[in-house]
């Protein structure tokens, strides 16, 4: 348990700081820019109790707020992020099927179920997080484009991270 | 009642949802207008430090360039001096000038956060009220323009730069002195700016120089950038250009604040005809 809460901990520290002193300069093409905090969040264990979870993911998005310059800006986006996790984590996951380190990663889960439930996370949170910063219909078109290139970066990044720390073991 | 309370604890995540997005889209709207962001920002004192501390680091990778434009720049104002001058008349006797009075002075600050790849991009600098930086002052560099002071700390200071979705310079052509405003383009790219709504009867050319007006902050003619597109999306009645920018945001070290010294009085005065319309 308080291992669990001590990776978290050392997770959130180093993601916010390559977020906020290494990938923020980073942007192909003012097209793809990665956003690659929200790990965290999808890193949290399954059984993180509800409130935990939209508590913790307030406090990363302000956290990356401060740094941003973008008070509320990336604390909604995670909001959301953490809502989708949620319901995705419900429909596809049966709760007592691991015996521990119920976590949704890479080596634990499998491939399939990882990419999916990292796409589809990332998909929302980079649509809500670009267009509540833009909040304007006019630049749609364009704003659409920037959501799905960054999307593809930063599940980019999560997938090789995923595979930097694969555990090998045998799912139960 | 209780069948209440089973209702939400059955769908707590729905309610957590609510609580949580609609508090954070608060401080969002609230907190939009950005001067009023009191401590989620980087003036504050923990993300300030760590700023400037990685900052320090960060430096030494471009000693080079900063050297290099400090050089140009140098050679640039010992260009002005008397001495570099020939005088070809003899001196006969010294005046005491008093035509000239100063105007605007300049207050020089590193760059300590920068970004350019957002919708709304923010500097933060190191410099603040205690060094004579006050709200709404100007912000240049010897290349161009970069932004206006929005918020004030005792040593931090924070600018909206040019590449930012509500800024608006007044600017206007070197060459002919057609007025227009000076804004970033919408699909954010930080080399390219817009100089819009220029008078139609206007007949810019690639290459002009865009500079400023002298209506707003800064003294007149620091320039934007060239003109390099004359037909940039919209405008209608009145032309917009594309503008290459002078100043390159993606290597911002050294910014001067421009302070003018006549902007109280003016805002003043001003602030006392719009009372009387």
């Amino acid at each position: 348990m308080s291992r669990t809460i001590l990776v978290n901990l050392v997770r959130f520290i180093v993601l916010v700081f390559m977020q906020v002193f290494l990938l923020k300069n980073i942007t192909f093409y003012n097209l793809a820019t990665p956003y690659f905090y929200i790990l965290f969040i999808l890193l949290l264990p399954f059984e993180v109790p509800n409130l935990l979870l939209f508590v913790l993911s307030f406090l990363t998005g302000l956290t990356i707020d401060a740094f941003y310059d973008t008070p509320g800006l990336h604390a909604a986006a995670c909001v959301v992020l953490a809502l989708v996790r949620v319901l995705f984590i419900s429909i596809t996951v049966q709760k007592d099927g691991f015996d521990n380190e119920p976590e949704p990663t890479l080596s634990i889960m499998g491939f399939r179920w990882f990419l999916t439930y990292v796409l589809i996370l990332t998909l929302f949170h980079h649509f809500f997080l670009l267009n509540l910063e833009v909040f304007s219909f006019s630049e749609i078109q364009y704003t659409l484009s920037r959501v799905v290139l960054s999307s593809l970066f930063t599940v980019f990044l999560i997938l090789i991270s995923g595979l930097l720390f694969f555990r090998r073991k045998e799912r139960k | 009642m209780r069948n209440l309370w089973i209702f939400i604890t059955k769908y707590n995540a729905f309610f957590l949802f609510l609580i949580f997005e609609i508090s954070s889209l608060l401080i969002y709207i609230k907190y939009n207008s950005f001067q009023k962001a009191s401590f989620i920002n980087s003036t504050n004192k923990v993300t300030g430090t760590l700023y400037s501390q990685v900052d320090a680091l960060k430096e030494y990778l471009s000693l080079k360039e900063t050297n290099d434009s400090l050089a140009r720049e140098n050679a640039k104002l010992r260009g002005q001096l008397k001495a570099s001058m020939y005088v070809d008349t003899v001196e006969k006797h010294k005046v005491n000038d008093t035509v000239y009075k100063q105007q605007y002075s300049y207050i020089v600050a590193k760059v300590i956060n920068n970004s350019f790849n957002k919708r709304s991009n923010y500097i933060t600098i190191d410099r603040g009220s205690r060094d004579g930086i006050q709200k709404d002052m100007g912000v240049m560099t010897g290349a161009g323009v970069v932004g206006q002071v929005i918020a004030v700390t005792e040593h931090l200071a924070i600018i909206q730069s040019v590449l930012h979705k509500n800024t608006r310079f007044s600017a206007m052509l070197a060459g002919t002195k057609d007025i227009g405003s000076f804004v970033w383009g919408n699909d954010l790219d930080p080399h390219r700016g817009v100089l819009i709504d220029i008078q139609n009867n206007a007949q810019p050319k690639i290459g002009d120089t865009v500079v400023t007006s002298g209506y707003s902050l800064f003294p007149t003619g620091i320039p934007f950038g060239k003109v390099t597109n004359l037909h940039a999306k919209g405008g209608g009645l009145l032309i917009n250009v594309e503008v290459a920018l002078a100043v390159d945001f993606t290597k911002l070290q050294y910014v001067y604040v421009v302070n003018n010294k006549f902007a109280g009085e003016q805002t003043g005065l001003e602030a006392v005809q719009n009372k009387n319309e």
